[in-house]
């Protein structure tokens, strides 16, 4: 024990106010059962059941046919749709005007609408068409209905392909969405938990322990100590980065290997999308910490003024482009919208760093920005 | 007193001359002028709102005054706040340690934050111990104390790296009378040490405890002597009948 100090000594002669202030943060986080868990199962639990909850399979469905043309094409498609586990046939339609009516019953997800003439269309000049018309009002039930009901018409048209059938038939699925006619964005798990994680652990977090240190007194004492204002704000985010990186780490490892998203683009860049985001967030955190007093406050603020947002206008839940004008303009200022749209392109669409510039762009002035006014708002005196 | 404040500088730990601070038409501090000798335990007295608060923070290099000059152990505060800041202990009403922390954890943070020695701190955490008693209490949580003990952490640890002088803002405060008494006698040990104490209460009965007292009035000076001399001066029984009798004229509270 003794020798082992020694040998410190002679590295290090003092011990620097830094590393024993960053020792504290974590003893803070680790010895708090509730903080652990918040900031290392939380995030774990988060992706699972986002992630399952948006993907989670369709089972006997109900839906409505509405097949004006009776032949042996349509037939057998109704006969695919309804022996599929996925879809249970509730009702027939005879008329176009019954569908409004129908949809808005509530208990019909989708109805499928035959052209006229179908098979003869089918077999002659090849242009046979359904229309897959489904309720928007849950837009993400509605888009994995009419994601398997075209699986479905895709499998139908590839074995009924017959080497003496020529010209080979082509059946165009047209899918409307009723209520919300553009569905972009509805469908994102991965990068929306990515950003509402790294968003509670380095906003809500910091805030929390900055303010804590306010509310027990421990400001005063700090701030009388020759520590500089500098480095209790570095010591104080050194962890929650650390922490922020471990959850970035198991969350695209989840994504991976338990939700099978494959990460299309570059690692390296989608890291560095999320550091810039981390640094944003922190700031926000600070930011938060000047103005409160005490850690229920900074709890409240950074939830309702980050994460409600966040999680409402991301897109993960409600679709941004079906809201009012307002709320598109709202969410545009939002940082975490900006960080999940370059996840998205980056993870999801395999894009290269060209495709994201407009986003990394934002969100480094929002750092920048956010830095800047934070450590000048963080007073050297006591309240 | 101007006069043999400079005399004996050496001696002294603390000296302010007009010291004043405005915050815009409100004049907190209002041109007080007053000297600490080394290893004296001075009382600041005032009531809520005289302007204690506003001084102390003066002195601690946290904020600046708008006029007048503050010495604190040899800096002036206006521009070397950094050195004042190395040379002084701190501890409030609020005691400032951490919970979730064990006793040796709470020396062992604050002597670092010090950047004092590594050999040094092993050394003053264990006479801060064995002076405390709390040899036993080691490697206890802070939070397993009873508030009495903590106070007496508290002060020790805002004096781990031996400054020059240590302020206390109302150190006593939600403490009983026994705890209180058991606190002043760690203070006594302390100036005797040569530590200046430079100490803010509400308690009149602590005030009788310091070598001299200084009365605080709408932020100016109104008494300055040995708790002695002030009850010789105004005829009273104890300090908290001369405390009386001077802030009755207080227009703030």
């Amino acid at each position: 024990m003794q020798t082992e100090r020694n040998k410190t000594m002679m590295i290090q002669k003092k011990y620097s106010p830094f590393l024993s202030f960053v020792r504290k943060e974590f003893f803070h986080i680790f010895r708090d059962r509730w903080t652990s868990i918040i900031l290392l199962i939380m995030p774990i639990l988060m992706i699972i059941l986002f992630g399952f909850a948006i993907t989670t399979e369709v089972k006997n469905a109900k839906i409505a046919i509405f097949d004006p043309s009776q032949d042996a094409a349509t037939h057998a498609i109704v006969d695919k749709l309804s022996t599929s586990e996925y879809f249970t046939i509730e009702t027939y339609i005879c008329s176009q005007n019954e569908i409004d009516n129908l949809l808005k019953k509530g208990n019909i997800g989708l109805i499928v609408v035959f052209s006229e003439h179908f098979y003869e269309n089918m077999m002659h000049s090849g242009d046979a068409q359904i229309q897959l018309i489904a309720d928007g009002s849950d837009p993400n039930y509605a888009y994995t209905l009419t994601q398997y009901a075209s699986a479905l018409l895709g499998s139908y048209q590839k074995e009924n392909i017959l080497p003496n059938i020529n010209p080979p038939f082509q059946i165009e699925t047209e899918i409307k969405m009723l209520y919300n006619p553009t569905l972009k964005g509805a469908y994102n798990t991965v990068p929306g938990v990515l950003g509402m994680v790294l968003m509670l652990i380095c906003a809500m977090m910091t805030s929390i322990s900055i303010a804590r240190e306010k509310e027990f007194g421990n400001m005063e004492v700090l701030l009388v100590s020759p520590l500089k204002p500098i480095t209790i704000i570095l010591s104080k985010t050194v962890p929650y980065i650390v922490l922020s990186l471990i959850n970035f780490t198991s969350i695209m490892l989840l994504a991976v290997f338990a939700l099978k998203v494959p990460i299309a683009g570059n690692i390296a860049l989608i890291a560095l999308i999320s550091l810039i985001f981390i640094f944003v967030s922190l700031a926000l955190g600070l930011l938060i910490s000047t103005i409160v007093k005490t850690q229920i406050v900074a709890m409240l603020i950074s939830g309702v003024v980050l994460m409600f947002p966040v999680i409402l206008l991301s897109g993960m839940i409600f679709p941004v482009e079906s809201m009012g004008l307002f709320f598109q303009y709202l969410a545009k200022i939002l940082p975490a919208n900006w960080y999940i749209a370059a996840i998205r392109k980056v993870m999801i669409q395999g894009l290269g760093i060209t495709s994201v510039y407009k986003e990394l762009i934002v969100l480094i002035s929002m750092a920048v920005f956010l830095i800047a006014v934070s450590i000048k708002k963080f007073k050297v005196r006591i309240e | 007193m101007n006069s043999t404040a400079y005399n004996y500088q050496n001696d002294i730990s603390i000296r302010t001359e007009g010291l004043t601070k405005r915050f815009g038409n409100f004049t907190a501090v209002d041109n007080i002028t007053f000297h600490v000798k080394k290893g004296e335990i001075f009382g600041f007295l005032g009531a809520n709102g005289a302007g204690k608060t506003t001084a102390i923070k003066m002195l601690c290099g946290l904020s600046k005054p708008t006029s007048g000059i503050a010495i604190v152990a040899g800096y002036d505060v206006a521009t070397q706040s950094e050195q004042i800041k190395k040379n002084i202990g701190y501890m409030s009403q609020k005691f400032a340690l951490y919970d979730d922390l064990k006793v040796w954890e709470n020396m062992r943070l604050y002597a670092g934050i010090y950047g004092m020695e590594e050999k040094k701190i092993a050394y003053r955490i264990n006479e801060i111990l064995i002076q405390l008693g709390f040899e036993n209490e080691k490697n206890k949580f802070v939070k397993a104390l009873p508030i009495g003990w903590k106070q007496k952490l508290a002060f020790s640890i805002s004096i781990i790296h031996q400054p020059e002088i240590v302020f206390l803002d109302e150190p006593t405060g939600g403490v009983d009378p026994a705890a209180r008494r058991q606190f002043w006698e760690l203070i006594y040990a302390t100036a005797e040490k040569g530590i200046t104490v430079f100490v803010t209460t509400h308690y009149m009965d602590e005030a009788e405890y310091c070598n001299r007292i200084c009365i605080l009035v709408d932020g100016k000076i109104v008494a300055l002597n040995s708790p002695k001399k002030l009850k010789e001066t105004f005829a009273a029984q104890n300090i908290d009948e001369v405390f009386q009798l001077l802030a009755r004229n207080a227009n703030r509270t």
